[in-house]
């Protein structure tokens, strides 16, 4: 027999007693997630700070100058195809390899949804968040938030994304707590995130 | 060859190397107070937090009690999705299926995500085996890694390091592994943290071929999740060509639906953190996005021996949170390199019976009794394992599966000796008489409450008072105080 036909015959033969499936009551799913009276919004700011990422809040016509500070003069900026945002300098990603992406300083792209309960982005790779690499290997992630797109929970964001696309869900900068349980940030990946919020 | 659990000592007897390790009592009572305290602030803020246990633990049933089924669902959405769908019935064959793929591709070395299924099943000695280097990138895995040493928690596998140790461990030991650490490197975490991405970001955009495991795999989409903090995760999942996840039977859930509840769950749990910072997921291959060739290996070794226990299957719940681990005054004290396993700590002690089998390894066999049944891992437990329950049930097991053995244990002798003794109300006054002879011959010292207790006794005894004191028995049973002080059995006045 081959090894799957194995694993599947003990799993039957485990199972003979034929045990029940439990019923799962989501009543979890319609409870608010967020203290009471919290605005989603700043919820998102503050919690995303919390994990030391850097949040700027600006209005639409604004947009472009925050971008440009929170890159503080980043000499070598990628964009992914589709951002929808003029950055003066900026690369825009053609199959770049892992290597020329860790010769470029700072990426800006924009998010699928934010997570208030969570202070999280969530990145879906499409056109204006651009693949994986590119929101890894460089050193400053900037990130484009609309406050439309912010959810309340991470039960809203899961209901919300599409499974089949690859996902990156990004709470603060990378961190490690493998040293004496000290969260330090900034190990491999970006170790600067600045969250740029759209207001309105 | 790296240093493996195989032919550690017994728990009682590892324990005691370990207690005696003040530097490592030190670290680990500092590193589980820490994440203790964390845990409790984020879950305080989680206001149905019983509610999601107890749902996380209905998921986990159900699709537990259907396992075949969503088997067969996560193959044919993978399949359907671009990845080749290996099944391994234990870790020999899950090692193969890795070093083939790898033969394949003609690779000699695989970065590695943090991964609890490759550790479990000796992969990186099976790799070096073959003559493939396996390097660990996780930061804590990479301490444990270059300094030769063996995990010690699941979720930090170097918790019993202090800082001080990783400087030196990285200044004596990255140059022969690659980029050397910096010079001047001190022990500030954030400075560790610089010569590890360091290290490591070389290896990341040369490598070829990832290995990791996955915290769930979603039935219906084919959907694979690896949560993570420091991107090292992300590197390898997202740079090399070739991607191989080495998957245990129990992480499948039905729908992508279901992680709502295990990604508010695992994070608070595990680091103590609203949401972990990074979190992957993909489905198969995605074109022109990450690794064009995606194995998926299905691993049993042992699971379905666990499933076939209808008591012990909730064990399968487990999603490696740890949790239960920071809790444990026994781990706290002991550390986990005493368990002999990958997995310590209460989940350990009932985990690994489940998965080997009890009545043939003393190690194994001594972990169930690693607990003093306090009931913290049980309130802890994410998925709402009973671990104290399910502690006493691996005893009952352990103490079933050594009744036939020809030489039997001094406590089966002692407990048989006791049934014969109190079985029978002569004997047992006759007992309770040389008891009273032994209280009234021995003073003890006091103990608080009046009580006197006896600290040493002359071999066999010191196998009890090497670790307990041992009450003086009173020198008058309470029967014979009973008829003493004239009361009558049938007027109870």
């Amino acid at each position: 027999m081959s090894a799957r036909d194995d694993v599947l015959a003990a799993i039957r033969a485990a199972l003979a007693d034929r045990p029940d499936a439990p019923e799962v009551d989501r009543a979890y799913r319609t409870r608010d997630p967020l203290p009471p009276g919290a605005d989603v919004v700043d919820l998102f700011a503050e919690r995303v700070a919390d994990y030391r990422a850097t949040v700027t809040r600006c209005t639409a016509p604004e947009l472009e100058t925050a971008v440009a500070a929170a890159l503080d003069g980043a000499p070598r900026v990628l964009v992914p195809d589709g951002l929808d945002l003029e950055v003066p300098g900026a690369v825009v990603d053609a199959d770049l390899s892992a290597t020329d992406l860790d010769a470029l300083d700072a990426v800006v792209t924009r998010a699928t949804l934010g997570i208030a309960e969570t202070g999280t982005i969530v990145l879906t790779h499409g056109p204006g968040e651009g693949r994986r690499a590119l929101t890894l290997v460089p050193d400053v992630h900037v990130c484009v938030v609309r406050a439309d797109q912010v959810v309340p929970g991470v039960v809203d964001a899961v209901a919300a994304l599409d499974p089949v696309r690859p996902q990156t869900w990004v709470s603060g900068p990378s961190a490690t707590s493998d040293i004496e349980l000290d969260r330090v940030e900034g190990v491999h990946g970006p170790r600067r995130l600045h969250v740029v919020l759209v207001d309105g | 060859m790296g240093r493996t659990f195989v032919g550690m000592p017994p728990f009682p007897t590892a324990a005691r190397t370990a207690l005696a390790d003040t530097r490592l009592r030190h670290n680990l009572a500092h590193a589980t107070g820490t994440i203790r305290a964390k845990r409790a602030t984020v879950v305080a803020e989680v206001e149905d937090w019983e509610d999601l246990r107890g749902q996380a633990a209905a998921v986990k049933d159900a699709t537990l009690a259907r396992l075949d089924e969503h088997l067969l669902t996560l193959e044919a959405s993978l399949t359907a999705r671009g990845a080749t769908v290996h099944w391994a019935r234990d870790a020999a064959e899950a090692c193969a299926v890795v070093a083939e793929v790898a033969r394949t591709h003609g690779v000699d070395e695989v970065v590695k995500v943090k991964s609890m299924a490759t550790q479990e099943i000796g992969l990186n000695d099976a790799l070096a085996a073959q003559g493939i280097a396996a390097w660990e990138t996780d930061l804590a895995e990479l301490i444990v890694q270059l300094g030769d040493d063996l995990p010690s928690h699941i979720l930090v596998p170097a918790i019993h390091r202090g800082r001080a140790e990783v400087r030196d461990i990285f200044r004596t030991r990255m140059a022969a592994a690659g980029r050397p650490a910096p010079t001047d490197l001190t022990d500030d975490p954030a400075e560790l943290a610089g010569a590890a991405r360091l290290h490591l970001r070389e290896k990341f955009l040369r490598a070829r071929m990832a290995v990791s495991g996955a915290n769930f795999a979603v039935a219906e989409t084919g959907t694979l999740v690896v949560v993570e903090s420091e991107g090292n995760g992300r590197m390898c999942l997202t740079l090399p060509e070739v991607l191989v996840s080495v998957v245990g039977l129990e992480k499948v859930v039905p729908t992508f639906a279901d992680l709502d509840l295990f990604l508010r769950l695992l994070p608070r749990s595990s680091t103590g953190e609203r949401m972990n910072p990074y979190t992957s997921t993909w489905s198969g291959v995605t074109p022109g996005d990450g690794p064009q060739e995606v194995h998926v290996v299905l691993l049993d070794n042992g699971r379905t021996r666990a499933l076939a226990d209808p008591v012990g299957r909730p064990t399968l719940r487990c999603i490696r949170c740890s949790a239960c681990l920071n809790v444990c005054p026994v781990y706290e004290r002991v550390g986990g390199h005493a368990y002999g396993s990958v997995y310590p700590g209460p989940i350990g002690a009932v985990l690994n019976p489940m998965l080997r089998g009890v009545g043939t390894d003393p190690v194994t066999d001594s972990l169930p009794y690693a607990s003093t049944l306090c009931g913290a891992c049980g309130d802890v437990c994410p998925v709402a394992i009973d671990l104290p329950g399910l502690l006493v049930h691996e005893r009952i097991r352990v103490v079933d599966a050594h009744r036939a053995d020809p030489r039997p244990k001094p406590e089966a002798l002692a407990m048989r000796a006791a049934a014969w003794a109190l079985g029978d109300a002569r004997r047992m006054s006759l007992a309770e008489r040389a008891s009273g002879l032994a209280g009234r011959a021995w003073r003890g010292r006091g103990m608080p409450g009046g009580r006197r207790a006896l600290s040493w006794l002359p071999f066999p005894g010191s196998r009890w008072t090497g670790a307990r004191d041992l009450p003086v028995p009173p020198a008058e049973s309470f029967r014979a105080w009973w008829r003493r002080t004239g009361r009558d059995e049938g007027t109870g006045r």
